[in-house]
């Protein structure tokens, strides 16, 4: 419970780490899937969500990477953040809803790759 | 230890000996699923710490437990009065979407977080935000997160039936809304923008923030006029 992490969020001092993402990849509307990879580590992809596709919403900008960071490095090179939107019916086969349910969450560029055409 | 505070064997043992009998015990705290079971490694390694560090005489359990205390303080509940100047002023509900953590900051709200994603519910979209890998969450907006927000039962559940569990919450939407949910699994944070309720119209913005309710805000549930 002393391990929160969570420092004070009082006083003006805070210093962003976010920089815009003059260099990315893809673009809002790109269709992409997430890597159906499952390396060991600290990783913020969660695991329902890898090999689905989805389609980039925006892009969150460029962040230290957090894969490094979860060890203590300095998280560089920074990693471009984008939030990718999937319809709920893929990600869930079973999924009651209708089908205009959707979820998005936030994937960094590595996990991402492109799809070409209807796959 | 002669403290049995922390002698999580005694305590065990205490909860066995209370299952062996069937009397109600009403004095308990609500069940938290982190106290089920024996603690964790961390858990133990944590207590171990802070007996070491009391008996170097290092800290006090009285600074921790004030630390504690303070967790709260630093994390006041504030949202309600930036979304509610983002119900009574277009120009600052545009800035709050574009740049959530920028818009807050004009309101004296330092964010803990490097970026905030503000959506807005509509007559066709209700959103929903989680965190499925922990329980990030914008505290230095919305304060210390519920418990039911870091239950393993709301993580897990709301994104694959979010409907069903809206309809726990007493949040039942018709098919031809799109629930659009949020896992919050890396560096944004997010708020919802509940829709104004009818009958508002005129209300100054302390008494529409009322109506702004940590839940709310979550988007586990709509705001109401009472």
């Amino acid at each position: 419970m002393m391990a929160s992490g969570q420092s004070s969020a009082s006083g003006p001092a805070f210093q962003s780490s976010y920089t815009p993402a003059p260099e990315h990849r893809f673009n809002v509307g790109d269709r992409v899937r997430v890597k159906a990879s499952f390396p060991p580590g600290h990783r913020r992809t969660p695991y329902y969500i890898r090999g689905k596709v989805g389609e980039i919403e925006r892009i969150c900008g460029t962040f230290r990477n957090p894969e490094e960071l979860a060890y203590g490095f300095d998280g560089g090179p920074g990693k471009v953040l984008y939030r990718v939107r999937f319809a709920q019916r893929h990600v869930w086969p079973e999924y009651r809803g209708p089908a205009r349910d959707i979820i998005e969450m936030e994937i960094y560029e590595h996990w991402l790759e492109p799809v070409k055409g209807d796959a | 230890m002669n403290d049995t505070r922390f002698d999580y064997y005694a305590a065990k043992k205490q909860a066995h000996e209370h299952a062996e009998h069937d009397h109600g015990h009403d004095d308990h705290a609500p069940v938290n699923e982190h106290d089920n079971g024996p603690p964790s490694e961390y858990e133990l390694m944590s207590r171990a710490m802070q007996e070491i560090l009391e008996a170097k005489g290092v800290v006090t359990a009285e600074q921790v437990r004030r630390r504690m205390e303070q967790f709260e303080e630093d994390f006041p509940f504030r949202g309600s009065r930036v979304v509610a100047r983002a119900w009574v002023d277009p120009e600052f509900r545009k800035r709050l979407l574009a740049d959530g953590r920028a818009a807050c900051a004009e309101m004296g709200v330092q964010l803990e977080s490097e970026r905030l994603i503000a959506v807005e519910n509509t007559p066709e979209v209700h959103n929903v935000i989680v965190c499925t890998l922990c329980s990030c969450y914008p505290r230095a907006l919305l304060g210390v997160p519920p418990t039911w927000y870091k239950s393993r039962n709301y993580r897990s559940r709301v994104v694959f039936e979010p409907r069903a569990v809206l309809k726990e919450f007493g949040t039942a939407l018709p098919d031809d809304v799109t629930v659009r949910v949020h896992d919050s699994n890396a560096d944004m944070r997010y708020v919802v923008i509940p829709m104004r309720p009818a009958g508002t119209e005129g209300w100054s913005e302390e008494k529409l923030a009322e109506l702004l309710t940590r839940d709310t805000l979550v988007g586990v549930t709509a705001s109401r006029v009472r």
